[in-house]
């Protein structure tokens, strides 16, 4: 676990464990999945996988359509059954246990609300068929519509809400039965961006406030990003890599993931030297040696890609005082003026000339107003880029 | 050029509702006719509805011809939705696609061939087990059932695959078993299905002529058949105001289907207006 370098080791000291208990030996998992496999017919959608998500996480599987994360949320509600492999819930097999039994919810896609009844008998749906009593239902119901602040439309069909407020319903229904563990499917997708983000910010102190688990299924990296304890990046029906959202941003394991998960700069070079707290990298395409921080196990002359994400670069129009390592040369290519930031295509300088190296990205904060339509790096200028050893990663697929 | 167009068009919409409209209104028109000769016009009456009223003949029609309808719709929808629910909502079973393909099998056969091998069937169950004893409303009833369940089981099939099943999952994982689901989500969803469906095969079996015709008995006489039968021995005007009176009953519900579309159309473009504000 050194690879992740020394931020990972200032965490790691702390011995409270409480909001990360996934690093805590002793801590029990609240949801294990065992080698589970799903497949229909012929295709597999989910290949043996192995999970453990604590009480109180806030836990995103995300991946691209047909990644097989429906097919494992699905299997976690109870709607599929796994073909080989075992799902625990709170130290119970759920395997044979109707989705009817389980002490988990749902909250779909499209929501579905049930159309032919008001607000308030959609969220006292599940209430009644566990038999509760009418006056606690009542109560709970009108707690709970309370809470997503929709008490004035408790009356109101599916139909004559918004899709906000149809979210909040929904939302609503699936908590109001206090499960162990709230299961979400893709549940921002059909709002507008600026609800979307509100929204997401509603559901963490939701999520806060009741400490209930939620496992959340997304394809969408920023809402994951923000929304999660910890992201399960999934492809082809696997894992690619489970791990906080610093953790799969910062540290990625793979080309892949450093490609998934915002952008990233990647160059390939071959060790030159491995000490225990650097190593040193040659660059096969440009002229450039590369410093990182300590990488286990890379032997001298081993093949691997060195990724820097774009706002780690710092870019400048004066050479640098003195030749070292993490520098590259090259020409403003291409500018993208975002208004808070503006992302540089950089064309590297190969083997002497400007012609048809590759193109890096950089990205900028605009501190200061371009002036007279001309900004402060433009068009074709020379620019020296550079980057500290312990900002790039090493990847060896 | 706009202008030309749109006299063309009209033309030809005009075209198009005479040929569909000019025979009824000759109906409806000669049945006010006083002459007891069809085509001869005679001068304006209403002596033949008068005297329809009075026969007792056509009274038993009517009323055998709504009881076999009503009693058909009922239990057509009854089976039809039972039929439609079980081929799309049970998954894959072993032989789905020919049940389904059987299933609307009577759609598109002819109905002599149904009309024929029904009345082989009744036949055949009068000797065997000596029911049913003799043939009349309850082989019409039975055989009408027959073919309407078909028309039902496609009507909730369509309505069925166009439901998102999400929403019958969401009643199981609020702790609903499945046959609570149905009666609490699926049947309120497709009443609407079903009532189109009930109505489909009450039409279907106030029109039916050719397979009554094969499997009625003697003094059974459906509407139809009687419309027919005296038809048979020449044009009377009296059959025409009796047209006339099944077309002024029809329209009226048609026109009363549409008021209420149009009503709840009004009603739900409010209701979006109220949510999107």
């Amino acid at each position: 676990m050194t690879i992740f370098g020394f931020g990972w080791e200032i965490m790691t000291n702390e011995t409270n464990y409480q909001d990360r208990q996934w690093l805590d030996p002793d801590a029990e998992p609240f949801i294990q999945l065992r080698g589970v496999t799903k497949q229909f017919g012929s295709f597999t959608a989910v290949k043996g996988v192995d999970l453990d998500i604590y009480k109180g996480e806030l836990f995103s599987l995300l991946g691209g359509s047909g990644c097989g994360k429906t097919t494992l949320l699905r299997m976690l509600a109870g709607f599929e059954t796994p073909t080989s492999g075992t799902i625990y819930i709170d130290g119970m097999a759920m395997n044979d246990v109707p989705p009817y039994e389980r002490p988990v919810n749902m909250m779909f896609q499209s929501y579905a609300l049930f159309p032919h009844m008001t607000v308030e008998s959609n969220v006292a749906y599940g209430l009644k068929r566990d038999g509760v009593k009418k006056s606690e239902i009542a109560e709970r119901v009108d707690a709970m519509l309370s809470m997503v602040e929709l008490s004035d439309f408790a009356k109101r069909k599916p139909h004559q809400l918004s899709g906000g407020q149809r979210q909040r319903v929904a939302l609503a229904r699936a908590l109001v039965k206090r499960p162990k563990v709230l299961l979400l499917d893709e549940p921002l997708v059909a709002l507008d961006k600026r609800l979307r983000e509100q929204t997401q910010f509603e559901l963490m102190n939701i999520q806060d406030k009741l400490g209930v688990t939620f496992i959340v299924v997304t394809h969408d990296q920023e809402e994951a990003m923000t929304l999660s304890t910890r992201i399960a990046v999934m492809d082809q029906g696997q894992f690619m890599q489970i791990g906080t959202p610093t953790e799969i941003y910062e540290y990625p394991e793979t080309k892949l993931i450093a490609n998934f998960i915002g952008s990233v700069n990647m160059f390939e070079g071959r060790v030159v030297s491995n000490d225990d707290d650097h190593m040193l990298v040659d660059s096969v395409e440009t002229a450039c040696r590369f410093e990182l921080g300590a990488v286990a196990k890379a032997e001298k002359g081993a093949k691997l890609w060195v990724a820097v994400r774009p706002e780690k670069i710092s870019m400048s129009t004066t050479a640098p005082q003195s030749v070292g390592t993490n520098q590259i040369k090259g020409t403003v290519h291409d500018i993208g003026y975002l208004g808070n930031m503006s992302i540089y295509r950089i064309q590297l300088d190969q083997n002497g000339s400007s012609e048809g190296g590759s193109l890096v990205e950089v990205t900028v904060p605009n501190q200061v107003r371009p002036k007279d339509g001309k900004h402060a790096i433009d068009w074709d200028d020379e620019v020296y880029l550079s980057w500290h050893p312990e900002s790039s990663v090493a990847l060896f697929r | 050029m706009k202008k030309q167009r749109s006299t063309f068009l009209f033309s030809v919409l005009c075209f198009g509702m005479a040929f569909l409209y000019i025979p009824m209104v000759m109906l409806v028109i000669y049945s006010f006719n006083y002459s007891k000769i069809v085509p001869v016009w005679g001068g304006f009456s209403t002596r033949w509805y008068a005297k329809l009223f009075e026969s007792e003949e056509v009274w038993n029609a009517l009323t055998l011809s709504l009881q076999i309808a009503v009693i058909n719709a009922t239990f057509a929808t009854l089976l039809g939705t039972m039929a439609g629910l079980a081929l799309v909502r049970f998954g894959r079973f072993r032989g789905r696609t020919i049940f389904s393909g059987m299933i609307s099998a009577p759609l598109v056969m002819p109905e002599v061939i149904t009309g024929l091998s029904l009345l082989m069937f009744f036949i055949a169950l009068q000797q065997l087990v000596g029911w049913p004893e003799k043939r009349g409303m309850t082989t019409i009833t039975i055989a009408h059932i027959t073919f309407s369940l078909a028309y039902v089981a496609v009507i909730i099939q369509s309505r069925l695959s166009g439901m998102s099943q999400s929403l019958e999952e969401a009643a199981q994982d609020l702790g609903a078993k499945p046959f609570r689901v149905m009666f609490d989500i699926t049947l309120p969803l497709l009443t609407p299905g079903m009532m189109a469906g009930w109505l489909l095969a009450f039409t279907l079996s106030l029109d039916d002529l050719v397979i009554a015709s094969f499997v009625k008995g003697p003094g059974s006489d459906t509407l139809p058949i009687l419309i027919y039968s005296r038809v048979r021995l020449g044009l009377r005007p009296d059959i025409n105001a009796l047209a006339t009176i099944i077309i002024a009953t029809v329209a009226v519900g048609v026109l009363i289907a549409g008021w209420i579309m149009i009503r709840q159309y009004k009603k739900q473009k409010a209701d979006q207006q109220m949510a999107a504000s």
